[in-house]
């Protein structure tokens, strides 16, 4: 199996799941129970992690809220700041046509709290035009969503420009950087963002587990999804999985250590594909992530090139939404045709991809690229 | 260190760490649909199907969450919805604060649920979502949960029950108890942190997801899930539930050494087998934590949330005993040894003959 699927989860790196293993047998506390060493134990061991997450994103380890993973970080984050801010007058919600589903629906849920979700376009290469978010901001606003790297296309949009407006127009700004953490440098300080969320499976964490970065200073204040248990700062509550926090800290530690060699060897494999595969392919999107790459395979159709191989695993875009017949959202709000975005495979390189993998699925997709689709 | 803590976190069982490291070992996404997706997905359904037979539910009224406080916040935000909210008044803090202001039903001094007082708390208003525990994190006490059904389906309410300690603790079948849903913490058990469950009887829904996105979980939680947290939750549960060795003949030994050293055992009836309170009338609980914690043995003085506050019991509170600030939870977990007991009672004995004496 050749598995190049990597913005849909990433393989669990041993370091992690050797770093992991103790919390699953002999280290087993609660860390919430201040009480006994053993709970003292696992509270420290969280403590480390939460420092490694913050320090990934140049982050106060006291801005980190941990969470089960990003699509609660983004709904906290979003949901949050709407509900604490209720009461006030901002009520516009900016995000991306191009945004994870999961932010999307929690701009949309807003709606029904008072709340104007306002989705601004981007263009055929899957960029924000900064005058559109400029107009936008004219009437007052909350909060700015946009993800640093789309997890489909990986089009890394220009944040910097984008911070300063948002926070010219005096609102938050919101940044799902599932997809970028780990990969591209990534500071909360430059530009400066307000919330960040984190996935611990996107870079080769364990599942189950993510952070929400909530700035201190100027402070940002959410208001909790759900409440019981005071943990996180009230933010979060629920019982701290401590293994997991410790898998996500190891992974992000790695990260920070290795990011610079992984993009050089990923972009790397990333050539070798393009020029291996060898048939005439279209590669969706602005250059952003060199490990996403967005391919359509004119006159072919995606699902035909997945079943013809079938010991490759790529997608056709999102994994929440691969079961769905509808073309992807991404790839249609960038000007792609229905039957354009049916062309387009995502194919995911990582850090355990060899350049064996990269020579066998080029080839693979090679030779179903060449059997013409059914009618 | 010897660990009679099991209500904060039970330790892993053997079972859960195997099914938990395999599941890390999967590249997949559940959702995606290639073959390495398809093998995660495998594995969340295989769970999924194990854990509700086990808890005499369907497959597909099971949602996975990231723990018990997000599930039963879930059932309150999602059965909730255009209905009153009861809740027991020994509830876990993560019932009480997802209903803030919510009436609560009185128990009694052996903190059973007063159903008088819920017969009238459901006929003084419209529908009502009714919270009750099935067993109680602090005191072990199980509730008479078919009779609190009955009164609830006589007014027309849901009910919903924390089983987040009863589970793998005691047999648990959702349509005898005539629960509305179950909410259900992994770790718990002794599997992972980082996955817990609510269970919906067949034919409720919930009104709206916690977390929205991705159409995971039939649009009731978004997200990807924790699979190697629910890979070992599965697993744990179903080792619980094979006949294990009763925990009742450790915690009556630990009880009665507990006693002879001048201790009260809060609570009384139907009990889980591992849970005891013990109360040490006039001595502090988190001195006699810190004591018993020095001395190798670790217990706690509530539920571990709210510890790091070193709070009053609300629980003892409710049931009207004096002794909210002078209790200990001791809970054993599944590997308890009589060796373990022993120990303890030692601990104790030396514990409250000296603070005892300082007391006085």
């Amino acid at each position: 199996m050749i598995y190049l699927d990597n913005q849909a989860t990433t393989p669990t790196d041993p370091r992690v799941l050797d770093a992991m293993l103790p919390w699953f047998a002999r280290d087993f506390g609660n860390p919430h129970s201040a009480e006994h060493a053993m709970g003292r134990h696992a509270a420290d061991a969280v403590e480390a992690a939460r420092a490694e997450i913050a320090a990934l994103i140049g982050a106060d380890p006291r801005d980190i809220v941990l969470t089960s993973g990003a699509t609660e970080s983004n709904n906290l984050a979003i949901k949050g700041a709407a509900r604490f801010a209720a009461a006030g007058p901002r009520r516009r919600i900016i995000t991306l046509a191009t945004e994870h589903k999961c932010v999307l629906e929690s701009v949309r849920d807003l709606a029904a709290e008072n709340f104007e979700p306002c989705i601004l376009p981007v263009g055929r290469d899957g960029l924000l035009d900064l005058d559109r978010l400029k107009d936008a901001l004219r009437t007052p606003t909350l909060l700015v969503s946009v993800m640093a790297v789309n997890n489909e296309t990986g089009v890394r949009q220009n944040l910097a420009a984008i911070a300063g407006l948002v926070h010219e127009a005096g609102a938050l700004l919101h940044s799902d950087i599932a997809q970028a953490a780990g990969k591209l440098k990534f500071d909360v300080e430059n530009p400066r963002i307000s919330l960040a969320s984190i996935s611990g499976h996107k870079i080769y964490g364990p599942k189950g587990i993510g952070a929400l970065y909530v700035r201190r200073r100027p402070r940002v204040r959410l208001s909790p999804l759900f409440s019981g248990g005071g943990q996180e700062r009230g933010l979060r509550p629920g019982t701290i999985p401590a293994p997991l926090a410790v898998g996500l800290g190891e992974a992000c530690r790695i990260a920070a250590a290795e990011m610079g060699e992984d993009e050089a060897r990923i972009a790397a494999l990333r050539a070798r594909f393009l020029e291996r595969l060898g048939v005439p392919v279209v590669v969706n999107g602005a250059a952003g992530l060199p490990g996403c790459l967005s391919l359509r395979f004119p006159g072919a159709r995606a699902l035909d090139l997945i079943a013809a191989c079938p010991t490759l695993c790529v997608s056709t875009g999102s994994a929440c939404t691969s079961a769905d017949i509808a073309p992807s959202h991404v790839l249609t709000a960038m000007g792609l045709s229905a039957a354009d975005a049916a062309a387009t495979l995502r194919v995911g390189i990582g850090r355990f991809t060899s350049p064996s993998d990269i020579d066998a699925a080029a080839s693979l997709l090679a030779a179903a690229a060449h059997i013409p689709a059914e009618a | 260190m010897i660990y009679l803590d099991a209500n904060a976190t039970e330790p892993l069982r053997p079972a859960a760490r195997q099914a938990a490291i395999a599941a890390m070992e999967l590249a997949g996404n559940p959702a995606s649909i290639h073959a390495a997706g398809r093998q995660a997905r495998r594995v969340l359904e295989d769970a999924r199907t194990r854990i509700a037979a086990a808890l005499g539910g369907e497959p597909e009224g099971l949602v996975f969450t990231s723990g018990g406080t997000e599930a039963n916040a879930l059932a309150i935000a999602g059965l909730g919805h255009g209905r009153r909210i009861l809740c027991g008044a020994t509830e876990h803090a993560a019932v009480l604060e997802a209903a803030p202001g919510a009436p609560r039903i009185p128990v009694d001094r052996d903190g059973a649920l007063d159903l008088g007082a819920l017969d009238t708390l459901l006929a003084q208003g419209g529908p009502a979502l009714v919270c009750v525990m099935l067993a109680n994190n602090e005191t072990g006490v199980i509730a008479a949960m078919p009779e609190i059904a009955r009164l609830c389906r006589q007014h027309g309410a849901l009910l919903h029950v924390d089983a987040v300690q009863a589970a793998g603790r005691m047999t648990i079948d959702m349509a005898a108890l005539g629960a509305d849903s179950l909410a259900l913490s992994g770790h718990k058990i002794g599997g992972p942190k980082g996955a817990g469950a609510l269970l919906l009887a067949r034919g409720r829904d919930i009104e709206a997801p916690l977390i929205a996105g991705g159409g995971q979980e039939r649009g009731r939680r978004g997200g990807t899930p924790s699979l190697p947290a629910i890979a070992g939750f599965a697993a744990a549960l179903h080792e619980a539930q094979n006949p294990a060795p009763s925990l009742a003949p450790l915690r009556d030994a630990a009880e009665a050494a507990a006693i002879a050293a001048g201790a009260l055992v809060c609570g009384a009836g139907p009990r889980l087998p591992n849970t005891s309170s013990l109360a040490l009338p006039g001595v502090r609980a988190d001195g006699q934590v810190i004591a018993l914690d020095l001395a190798g043995i670790a217990v706690s003085a509530g539920a571990a949330c709210s510890s790091g506050k070193v709070a009053r019991s609300h629980v003892l509170d409710a049931m009207g005993l004096p002794y909210a600030a002078c209790a200990i939870r001791v809970s054993l977990p599944w590997n308890a040894t009589s060796a373990h007991i022993d120990a303890f009672a030692a601990a104790y004995a030396t514990m409250a003959a000296r603070m005892r004496r300082q007391a006085a």
